[in-house]
């Protein structure tokens, strides 16, 4: 019979010699993967954040450095072509509107609403989507099939007519739009949260949790949980992008904020019918749209490579 | 019951559902365990050997009630799990815990080192202050051989060898009287092996510890075991004391597997008599009649495929599950 | 066999849930009398909107009401328009083949542009040709659709006066909107191609068809390309919704006379009945399309048949 003897003295029999961790990843030594290193390598990315950063501070500082009031409506200045043209310094420097409304503050201003609903209901689709994908995943049975039947329901069903049609009946308005947006949002959040929780729920960590006599409800949130954040956090990148485009969209069509409020999408149908006479009242807005969608693209994608590159197939 | 065995098994059954069609209704079972009864007695380390997917890690969860049993009787220090309700089981999960077979898996990547070990002194209530939890901690670390200062990284940040040791520190935390060992070693290289080997029955004696060890690797097994006992589809085929086992096999697939075990001695080797297996192993949704291992026997009879055997003590202390011993 | 029912079910639920929302329009701000009077209201007495109320019913218990609404929308009867003094049925069903002109057009329009642009640039990864095509990708799928037509309106109606930029009629008033309703999804397209036919390039089936000598054409059409579709239709079948979507600001823009476009007027006239019969039909013909789309796909792809 064979003699395999475990404590011969050519092992490294010392059972306690505590060796040293191993390094993280593969990282080279010489390039740091912390957030602020990693997102200036990459050109896009930054420009993208910068451009994000530009909005941002338009929205939360808008009463400061917006030039005039964007509500005031002064018919004797209405449809003055963008100040920087014909030399008349910062004074209406990109014009102004229909209503003698300086476009530059209601582009200022508009920054302010397109933010406010894209991130608003993205934290309500967000919470409600996490939540149901939580129980969902973990506890499966009904709650399970009945939220997969909703997700196989809602399909790809847009949206966005559902959308158009209750805002037509409630009236337009930005908290309407929000819970509208954020109510129609949530399923594909619970979708992508499920499935990354049936995916750790068989993970070892999560079973030896249980052997350790854990609860329930901390195995979900404590050990579940931080590992789902990741893809969690991309779509709502992604989210917001889409929200701030559902908002011009539906404001576009009169459905969205109230037709005074500076939205870009309201800009947007405003100037339309003075396409080819004063194309300062629709070029501004669309470009803010465009503009910020993109960088919130990008930024996204170059998040979800940051978080985990593996999500490169889920999303 | 005798004071000296701390774990009974009474015809245990783990059987998985085969569900399929447009009702999920249920057409089959995966007869993972399937009527498996042994003691553990105190102080004892239980070797449980089979190839993969005879039950033995099953049964080892089982017993933890990790699955649900879906017969069968698993006692505890005197206490019939089943009767304990799902609270009570979670409180006695203090005293039996398990380590893991895959030290990546098995820890939260999110966790620090030092948090892992402390939950479970949380969840059950074992420990105060934050003080008090911190010197505990330390205490295990320094205990299953882990450098204290580390006990704020992560799990990625260590080797696997020392995974496995956090996942020992983890164990050990509540100070549990029973642990199951599944496969603990198997996902490391050799040269780990024989440290946590090593360390594994280092705490056994200095702890009072008991153990189920999980293997497929007899001769590793065999170090660490009091008695050893071998599965097969889901069945106990052979279990006595670790040194009969080896030198008075009783059961032919015993034998095989011994068998199999290389000889670091090439002339020996190659002179060796070799008992092969024929054919694969049935499905265990679909056990052969009669004895399990009629299918691959070398030996096997016509009485086989039809009468299974009874799991008798052929010798004292000595139990085997065939008609030919 | 069973799928189908599953399938078959699914449809029904969210024509259901569209109905519910639909029917459900009138009442979420409370009186349907009122909202469907609108205006004339004030010129009318209490008990002359009373008699309204009782005269369309809406005195009833609302389940009554939703069994009648559902029972006399399968006899297509959605109401009358009282600003198009039409039946609400007739004025979406007039409406419904220029929608379909459009989205088919723009359907087409993506599968041509968007799959062999995705094909070449998995050919040739990384080149120019693949760079500027995932740019434009990348802006095609962020730009919202109304501002591209804008800016296609500016630039090829207004300033180069190339194309007309309302209405409909001849094969130059279709480019412009089918453009801009399938630029989101030749955008989206393309990537999908790109990224699928990257994945399967690379995998050990083709490497092993490359080793046996089999020339790079042949490897790329015959192996890659033919598995590498199967991810792509599946996505070619949500587009649907997107191009439903997506045609309501279409036709608002370019004034292009489709349901869409119907939808948006009569939500700024209160023609809630013509809004109520134009949803609706149009998820009808969503959930039939995709039915379809799905049924044949299952016929395709045998995993499906025997699978889940």
């Amino acid at each position: 019979m064979t003699e395999i003897d475990p404590t011969s003295e050519n092992q490294l029999a010392a059972s306690s010699a505590p060796d040293a961790p191993q390094p993280a990843a593969t990282t080279p030594a010489s390039r740091s993967n912390r957030f602020l290193p990693r997102l200036l390598r990459s050109k896009a990315a930054t420009i993208s954040a910068v451009i994000f950063l530009v909005v941002l501070v338009a929205a939360v500082a808008a009463p400061w450095i917006s030039p005039t009031d964007p509500f005031a409506i002064k018919l004797i200045q209405r449809l003055k072509p963008p100040g920087y043209m014909n030399g008349a310094g910062t004074t209406f420097w990109l014009g102004t509107d229909a209503l003698g409304r300086d476009v530059l503050s209601r582009i200022i201003y508009g920054a302010r609403v397109s933010l406010t609903v894209g991130l608003s209901a993205v934290v309500i689709s967000g919470t409600i989507g996490l939540l149901v994908g939580l129980l969902s995943g973990y506890f499966g049975g009904l709650i399970d099939d009945i939220f997969m039947r909703i997700c196989d329901v809602q399909l790809s069903f847009p949206t966005i007519l559902l959308a158009l049609t209750i805002m037509a009946v409630l009236g337009s308005g930005l908290d309407k739009l929000i819970l509208v947006l954020g109510l129609t949002g949530w399923v594909q959040y619970g979708r992508i949260v499920r499935s990354q929780v049936l995916s750790l729920k068989n993970d070892e960590f999560v079973l030896a949790a249980r052997a350790t006599g854990e609860r329930q409800w901390r195995i979900i949130f404590q050990h579940i949980l931080p590992n789902i954040w990741s893809p969690v956090i991309v779509i709502a990148s992604f989210t917001v992008a889409s929200n701030i485009v559902a908002e011009a969209s539906l404001s576009f069509l009169g459905v969205g904020v109230p037709p005074s409020v500076p939205s870009w999408g309201t800009m947007l149908a405003d100037g339309r019918q003075y396409i080819g006479v004063a194309d300062w009242l629709t070029i501004p807005a669309g470009l803010a749209i465009s503009l910020t969608v993109l960088s919130i693209n990008i930024l996204g994608d170059w998040l979800r490579d940051y978080l985990d590159p593996r999500l490169k197939n889920l999303l | 019951m005798s004071d000296n065995v701390l774990v009974r098994v009474e015809d245990l059954k783990v059987h998985f559902p085969i569900r399929a069609g447009l009702l999920n209704r249920t057409v089959g079972a995966v007869k993972a365990v399937d009527g498996v009864s042994f003691d553990i007695m105190k102080g004892e380390t239980l070797g449980l050997v089979g190839e993969s997917g005879c039950g033995k890690s099953t049964t080892g969860r089982a017993i933890l009630r990790l699955y649900e049993p879906t017969s069968g009787q698993v006692v505890f220090r005197g206490v019939d799990l089943a009767s304990q309700g799902v609270e009570g089981v979670r409180r006695t999960r203090r005293h039996m815990q398990m380590i893991f077979q895959d030290p990546y898996a098995s820890l939260n990547p999110q966790m620090r080192v030092g948090e892992i070990i402390a939950r479970p002194l949380r969840t059950h209530g074992l420990v105060k202050t934050a003080r008090e939890e911190r010197e505990l901690v330390a205490d295990i670390m320094q205990k299953v051989g882990l450098n204290v200062g580390f006990r704020d990284r992560f799990p990625h940040e260590f080797s696997g060898g020392q995974r496995q040791r956090i996942g020992i520190a983890r164990a050990l935390a509540t100070s549990p009287d029973f642990i199951v060992c599944d496969e603990p070693i198997s996902a490391l290289d050799v040269s780990i092996q024989a440290q946590i080997v090593n360390l594994l029955e280092q705490l056994r004696e200095e702890l009072g510890l008991t153990y189920l060890f999980i293997a497929h690797d007899l001769s590793m097994v065999r170090y660490l075991s009091t008695r050893v006992g071998v599965m097969y589809l889901g069945k106990m085929m052979e279990l006595s004391s670790s040194d009969e086992l080896y030198d008075n096999p009783l059961h032919p697939y015993t034998k095989a597997l011994l068998s199999a075990i290389p000889i670091p001695d090439p002339p020996l080797e190659r002179r060796r008599q070799r008992t092969l297996l024929s054919g694969d192993p049935p499905s265990p949704a679909n056990p052969p009649a009669g004895c399990r291992f009629s299918s691959r026997c070398p030996i096997a009879a016509e009485h086989c495929r039809s009468v299974e055997p009874e799991f008798r003590e052929a010798r004292t202390g000595h139990w085997v599950a065939c008609h030919f011993a | 066999m069973r799928y189908i029912v599953r399938r078959l079910l699914q449809s029904l639920i969210v024509v259901f849930g569209v109905s519910v929302v639909a029917f459900g329009m009138l009442f979420m701000t409370g009186d349907p009398a009122e909202i469907i009077l609108g205006d004339a209201t004030d010129r009318m007495t209490v008990a002359q909107i009373e008699e309204f109320r009782v005269k369309m019913g809406f005195d009833r218990p609302w389940y009554v009401q939703y069994a009648s609404f559902v029972g006399n929308a399968l006899q297509g009867d959605f109401g009358y328009s009282f600003i198009r003094h039409q039946p609400a049925y007739e004025v979406i069903t007039d409406k419904l083949p220029a929608t379909i002109q459009l989205a088919s057009f723009a359907f087409v329009l993506s599968l041509v542009i968007s799959i062999p642009l995705g094909v070449l640039s998995a050919i040739r990864p990384h080149k120019p040709l693949d760079h500027i095509a995932t740019v434009l990708a990348l802006v095609g799928q962020s730009i919202p659709s109304f501002w591209l037509g804008i800016l296609l309106i500016l630039f090829f109606g207004v300033y180069l006066k190339w194309l007309p930029i309302s209405g409909s009629g001849t094969w130059q008033h279709l480019v412009m909107p089918g453009i801009t309703l399938a630029a989101f999804p030749i955008a989206r397209n393309m990537r999908l191609t790109r990224s699928s036919m990257l994945d399967f390039m690379q995998r050990d089936f083709v490497r092993t068809a490359r080793a046996k000598g089999i020339s790079e054409t042949r490897v790329v059409y015959a192996h890659v390309l033919r598995n590498s579709l199967l991810p792509i239709v599946t996505s070619i079948g949500l587009e649907l919704g997107f191009l439903l979507g997506g045609s309501v600001i279409t036709e608002t823009i370019f004034g292009w006379p489709g349901v869409g476009r119907e939808i948006v007027s009569a939500i700024g006239s209160k023609d809630f009945y013509v809004v109520q019969a134009g949803v609706i039909m149009l998820a009808l013909i969503f959930a039939a399309v995709n039915l379809l789309i799905d049924l044949t796909y299952s016929l395709i792809d045998p995993r499906i048949r025997y699978g889940s």
